[in-house]
């Protein structure tokens, strides 16, 4: 699919160039007189353009649809989108510009976790709502939560936690970790440090590499893992580091009968670029669009695939979904007051192409899951076998707990 | 850890290393010849990867996948002889350091361009034909092609030496590097040996990028990644040197792979996670490279720069027209607030743009009359804001206090890191400074319970009246006038000649009893002071940081913000700054391709005012 889209001549490009710009420009006028309730959307767009296009793809989508059943109490969404330059810093002065230039009513976005933290600062600051879309530290909920910051996917202990049984049920003594030397790969690694050990007393983690992100010196790293005789390995390296990896893997046969469990590495977004070599057996979380048959997927797929001509990632369903819980919120709320925003978003039932879930009161994180399976090969391509959803809810701390990791309560 | 996977782990090094070399090579024999800093040059590297992968997956069998290679080294080496005749060939005239703010710009072009052409996507190539497979080595399996990578690395050292010792184009070379002005008087035409060279040079990182195919899948940030680490190679192997990259590629592949070959180890019962340091390892060797031996591990010192800073006419003191600008400049900050009731950002934009004006004059004092080009001033500005924060949330001062402990942690940082940079000069200076922030950086990054790590610490609003966005911005306009006024009166004040003086001719500075690296360890302390202050204006700015404040980013925006304003006006850096922020808050909401844009924009201006746009405007 890939290749195929970057072989299109050049003037198939422009067309969907102008296309697209033109459909943005479309999304953005207003439908009818009533004024429209403005979403301001910041992402890293440039940094991160793999998981962002398609992300805004289906945000565009999703507030045609909104807009075309009626609006918010007959008033259009409008979207605002602007790239937040990859860094804390660029990202609070875009969000004070949507806020203040555009006068948009609620903030959503983000990729990075710095970001994200700091959106949620700027928001709880100056009383404007965020719905913090894909940004993945627990601290944005739990340690640094405030009133203010919703989040929709699943965080990192989330995803961690949907693979421990996995990791449990195997039943390994020795574990080897390899993540990327930074907040989202240390508290991946100490997460599954510390649920595998309850689960399992007698492990023993017998090496641990953090390498630098997208630097990673591959060869070196899977002989290191390889050399401390593990029976299993815990991988959170995802995008270039992890293909890199893979590869290095195989032709030096590292991983050979070992079981991996791994982050992420099933989102289309990973997956796709290593083609034939996608690695076999590992248990991942993912999105494999190409096996989910609800209908709430059913719909979403068709919709996307007909508007965009491509199947949608995992930066599709964050996209889509954000646009939709807005506009879910909103409705319950009546309208964009940020106070009563944040109240209807408390327990806020959303239905998204995973299915129903709900914005939970204690600690503002969405319960939608994600989905595990175990990574096979079909038509020279990495996929999915036998994928499960799991429910966020049932991998999230009690409301109990979670008030004590949450100082900053509202 | 046994002995045998130690002693794989540094073969294994060898590959890594061959592959850095080819890029540090092309940079060294460029900076040697050129005196280029050549900020595309990972540039060059990634579209070297991403055009050797298009031609391995269309041209058929191995012929095609190792020509292809070949190929896209070519394609990239004529790309360079054509920036080189349009592009870099108008600005020699100008100070060395412009051509870096033109590579630089060319580079975020390139990156931009990459994205338009080959989409968003990782994309990762097939494995080499005929070196799939592996040799047994140690009882471990160590790949073909690493092997191949080994070997190509001194083949490739062999082959640049024969060019360099046996051929007219390699003597020449040699001569330019020593003497540039010496082979212009024989008659040699500079014209086309700098084409040349450039060309050579951007082959050489299209050919590093090239042989990657089968390592690792072509991707967008390829290029920033690859240049930082090219620089390393070739500071610690002494710039202008080939076989000193090529034994400086493989100490930083070695240091490497011995913080991953030895992994979790425990000293004194407290453990410590070695692989955490690859993150940093070769800034930690080129610090100590540096220190130990300021001219690289094999480079000889270089004379005074042809056409460096010794001809920088003297400043003069404002006149009435300057005067009456600045005052006008003044009045219309000051009007900043009374439009904020209409128009709510104005405050917010200006004030990032008074914190831009404050950091680039800080790295202006440096640089323009202190002669110290800093390439890591991030350090000063990320330790004045990572002080101020942790004095604001961790012991919970108000305020003003806050912000002193945020300029006096930059003032320490500078003290500490200026003792080590003034004694060294030019690039190596620069490289030096860039290692320290580097180090900097990491431990900010790393050390998670006081600086939050990579996250960063958040929740740093400053108290009443500075809370509000009209009180913070008042407060950093008072700041930035201070600082402005402060430093010209430095400028003009004996300290200020005395710097100048170091700067123009050091040995007849010393002579007329100037203790100069005493005084530019003053002009760095005095620097990194206000670079504090930016620092943490910032933090409260923003209401967060995180070692994003520290990167080499943030010390290159600086260094293009000097330079687009101009080192020889001490209204340079006001200018500079001013129209950068402006520029990129412009063109961030204008277009999807705002990288490329702002590139466009910042090449246009360095055309236009070769000499920056105060420096153009005095001239004519």
């Amino acid at each position: 699919m890939r290749s195929a889209a970057h072989r299109s001549p050049l003037l198939a490009r422009l067309a969907a160039g102008a296309a697209l710009l033109l459909a943005s420009v479309a999304a953005t006028v207003p439908a009818g007189a009533a004024e429209p309730i403005r979403i301001g959307e910041l992402n890293s767009y440039k940094a991160q353009p793999a998981f962002l296009e398609p992300y805004r793809k289906a945000m565009e989508l999703a507030v045609e649809q909104v807009n075309a059943a009626g609006g918010i109490n007959g008033r259009p969404l409008e979207l605002i989108t602007r790239d937040d330059g990859g860094n804390p810093g660029d990202a609070v002065r875009v969000a004070e510009d949507l806020v203040t230039r555009e006068k948009v009513d609620v903030l959503t976005g983000t990729f990075l976790s710095n970001v994200g933290l700091a959106v949620a600062g700027f928001a709880d600051k100056r009383k404007v709502f965020f719905l913090a879309s894909e940004p993945l530290t627990d601290k944005i909920t739990w340690a640094d939560g405030n009133r203010y910051t919703f989040r929709l996917r699943a965080s990192t202990y989330m995803q961690v936690a949907m693979l421990m049984p996995h990791a449990v049920k195997a039943n390994k003594k020795r574990w080897a970790l390899v993540y990327p030397n930074y907040e989202y790969g240390q508290s991946a690694a100490a997460t599954f440090k510390t649920l595998l050990k309850a689960a399992q007393p007698d492990v023993e983690f017998v090496a641990e590499q953090a390498t630098p992100l997208g630097k990673l010196d591959a060869g070196a790293v899977a002989q290191a893992l390889a050399d401390a005789k593990p029976d299993a390995v815990f991988n959170v390296l995802f995008a270039a580091d992890l293909a890199k990896f893979v590869r290095e893997a195989n032709s030096r046969g590292t991983l050979d009968g070992t079981f991996v469990v791994s982050l992420l590495s099933g989102e289309p977004e990973y997956l796709d670029p290593m083609k034939d070599e996608a690695p076999q057996g590992w248990v991942v979380t993912g999105y494999p669009w190409y096996a989910i048959d609800t209908p709430e997927h059913k719909a979403f797929l068709d919709a996307y695939q007909k508007k965009y001509g491509e199947p949608p990632r995992l930066g599709s369903i964050v996209g889509y979904t954000s646009i939709i819980s807005l506009a879910e919120g909103l409705k319950k709320a009546g309208g964009p007051d940020t106070e009563k925003l944040v109240e209807a978003f408390k327990g806020l039932a959303v239905s998204g192409p995973f299915g129903p879930f709900t914005y939970r009161a204690s600690d503002h994180q969405a319960t939608m899951g994600a989905f595990v399976g175990t990574l096979g090969q079909k038509d020279g391509k990495g996929v999915m076998l036998d994928p499960v959803y799991v429910d966020g809810a049932s991998v999230l701390p009690s409301d109990a707990e979670v008030e004590k990791l949450r100082p900053n309560r509202d | 850890m046994t002995l045998d996977s130690l002693a794989f782990q540094m073969i294994n090094g060898l590959a890594s290393a061959s592959g850095l070399f080819f890029v540090a090579a092309g940079l060294s024999i460029i900076f040697g010849v050129t005196r280029i800093v050549n900020m595309a040059h990972g540039a060059f590297y990634m579209l070297g990867l991403y055009l050797a992968v298009t031609l391995a997956d269309r041209l058929p069998g191995p012929f095609g996948y190792w020509g292809g290679l070949l190929l896209a080294a070519l394609a990239v080496g004529l790309l360079g002889a054509a920036v080189e005749v349009l592009l870099l060939r108008r600005i020699y005239h100008v100070p060395e350091l412009y051509q870096l703010v033109a590579t630089f710009a060319l580079a975020l072009i390139l990156n931009d361009a990459a994205l338009w052409i080959w989409g968003p996507e990782d994309l990762l190539g097939p494995r080499a034909p005929g070196l799939k497979g592996s040799i047994e080595l140690l009882g471990r399996r160590l790949p073909d092609y690493d092997v191949f990578l080994a070997l190509a690395g001194p083949a490739v050292l062999l082959a640049l030496h024969l060019l360099m010792k046996r051929t007219r184009f390699g003597r020449t070379v040699r001569a330019a590097t020593q003497d540039r002005e010496m082979v212009a008087a024989l008659g040699i035409n500079q014209a086309l040996l700098f084409t040349a060279v450039f060309a050579l040079g951007a082959f050489l990182a299209g050919l590093g990028g090239a042989l990657q195919t089968a390592r690792e899948p072509a991707n967008l940030n390829l290029d920033l990644a690859v240049l930082g680490d090219a620089f390393v190679v070739v500071v610690i192997g002494g710039m202008g040197s080939i076989p000193g990259a090529y034994v400086a590629a493989v100490l930083v592949a070695l240091v490497k792979a011995l913080c991953i070959a030895l992994g979790t180890v425990e000293i004194a019962g407290w453990a410590f996670n070695m692989t955490k340091l690859t993150l940093v390892a070769e800034f930690l060797v080129m610090a100590l490279v540096l220190v130990l031996r300021p001219q690289g591990l094999f480079g000889r010192p270089h004379g005074a720069p042809a056409r460096g800073l010794a001809s920088e006419a003297p400043l003069r003191p404002m006149g009435g027209t300057g005067l009456a600008l600045a005052g006008a400049a003044l009045v219309a900050a000051l009007a900043v607030p009374l439009v904020a009731t209409a128009w709510a950002y104005a405050p917010v934009l200006a004030l990032d743009m008074l914190i831009a004006v404050i950091f680039a004059a800080s790295l202006h004092l440096l640089m323009g009359p202190g002669g110290m080009a800093s390439f890591g001033h991030a350090a000063y500005f990320g330790l004045g804001a990572y002080g101020t924060a942790l004095a604001a949330t961790g012991l919970g001062l108000p305020t003003l206090p806050a912000f002193g402990i945020g300029i006096l942690a930059a003032g320490a940082g500078a003290l500490v890191f200026g003792w080590f940079c003034v004694r060294l000069e030019g690039v190596y200076l620069a490289m030096l400074t860039l290692a320290f922030a580097q180090i900097v950086w990491s431990v900010a990054f790393q050390w998670e319970e006081v600086t939050g790590g990579s996250n960063g610490l958040i929740g740093i609003w400053p108290d009443w009246p500075f809370d509000s966005r009209t009180g913070l911005y008042l407060a950093a306009l008072a700041v930035a006038v201070v600082v402005l006024c402060l430093i010209r009166r430095l400028i003009f004040a004996p300290f200020g000649h005395a710097l100048r003086a170091g700067r123009d001719a050091r040995l007849r500075a010393e002579a007329s009893g100037i203790d100069v690296a005493r005084i530019r360890w003053l002009g760095f302390l005095v620097s990194g002071l206000v670079a504090g202050a930016a620092g943490g204006l910032y933090a409260f700015a923003k209401g967060s940081i995180s070692p994003e404040t520290l990167t080499v980013g943030r010390s290159i925006d600086a260094l293009v913000m000097v330079l687009l304003g101009g080192l020889g006006s001490p209204a340079g850096p006001v200018l500079g700054a001013g129209a950068f922020t402006l520029l990129q808050d412009t063109v961030m909401r204008e277009t999807d391709y705002w990288r490329a844009l702002l590139g466009v924009l910042i090449l246009a201006l360095v055309l236009l005012f070769p000499g920056g746009i105060a420096g153009g405007r005095l001239r004519r």
